[in-house]
């Protein structure tokens, strides 16, 4: 078979058919409604970006929420809560219990 | 009195998103016609179109008037185009084993006959498009460009961005893969 042949043939059977430009119904009503719904401004952009962030921070929060609550153990609970407790005393009166010289 | 492109195109720029529907009703044809040949089905078509317009809105400001803009809109469109192409890659695969009965009577009929075998045949058309649909993104937009729309090096190169030694390089590189493809089927058919 010749191929050079048969590629001139075939770009030429492309050649033929323009394809069409017919416009679909209602096209420019659509985009003209995306377009619009567009934020226009550099601050629409950027409240527009800070309410997506909002959302990634509030499911970054509920994950370690739900990582915590499953890993809590009621030993831990005593011991740690407890211990925390008594450093925090110590270390907020630790100023009340120096001895000043007179 | 019907506004000029120059004094619409100020005005979207000042803040009238409207003035920019009748440069939409206006140039819709033309990329419709475009984006017609680098994809099939016309929700694909009409997404690429809307991307275009879209980007034409948003980038507005970057037309400098020194050009009309339709060659400024048409550039937008063909990278948009593109850009379809290379998202779409995977959707590629297809086997020439399976040509339809009026594919396999043309192909007989170019080897018999050369001669005989029709360009303007809807066999031939069918052919082509199949062809197409497995070239590379890149071997896709030369061969519909140079070959097909019978463009210049120097307008390929203007309209993609790519420079003009590249789209040489392209363009050799999409004959190649061309040619390939079409040993391929002559292959799947008759060896």
């Amino acid at each position: 078979m010749n191929l050079v042949e048969l590629e001139k043939k075939l770009i030429a059977a492309a050649r033929v058919e323009n394809p069409s430009d017919e416009v679909p119904f209602g096209f420019t009503t659509r985009v003209m409604a995306r377009i619009t719904s567009l934020p226009n401004s550099a601050a629409a952009l950027w409240a527009d970006a800070l309410w997506k962030s909002a959302g990634a921070c509030i499911v970054i929060v509920c994950v370690f929420c739900t990582i915590s609550v499953l890993t809590f153990t009621p030993a831990e609970k005593e011991g740690s809560a407890g211990n925390l407790a008594q450093e925090f005393e110590k270390t907020m009166l630790a100023g009340l219990e120096t001895d000043y010289p007179r | 009195m019907e506004r000029t492109e120059a004094e619409l195109i100020a005005a979207v720029l000042r803040g009238d998103a409207a003035s920019f529907e009748p440069l939409i009703e206006k140039y819709s044809p033309r990329v419709f016609a475009t984006a017609r040949r680098y994809a099939r089905r016309e929700s694909e078509i009409e997404d690429i179109v809307q991307e275009v317009w879209l980007k034409a809105f948003q980038k507005l400001s970057s037309f400098r008037g020194d050009a009309p803009f339709e060659h400024w809109l048409m550039r937008l469109a063909v990278r948009t185009c593109y850009d379809f192409l290379r998202g779409h890659q995977r959707n590629r695969e297809s086997m020439f084993s399976e040509l339809t009965e009026p594919e396999e009577d043309w192909l007989d009929r170019f080897v018999t006959h050369p001669d005989g075998a029709n360009e303007h045949a809807e066999a031939a058309k069918l052919l082509i498009g199949r062809i197409m649909d497995q070239l590379s993104p890149p071997a896709r937009l030369i061969i519909t460009l140079l070959e097909i729309e019978d463009r210049s090096v120097k307008e390929i190169s203007k309209l993609t961005g790519w420079s003009i030694p590249l789209v040489k390089v392209r363009a050799f590189r999409a004959r190649a893969e061309m040619r390939k493809l079409l040993a391929k089927m002559a292959k799947d058919k008759y060896l």
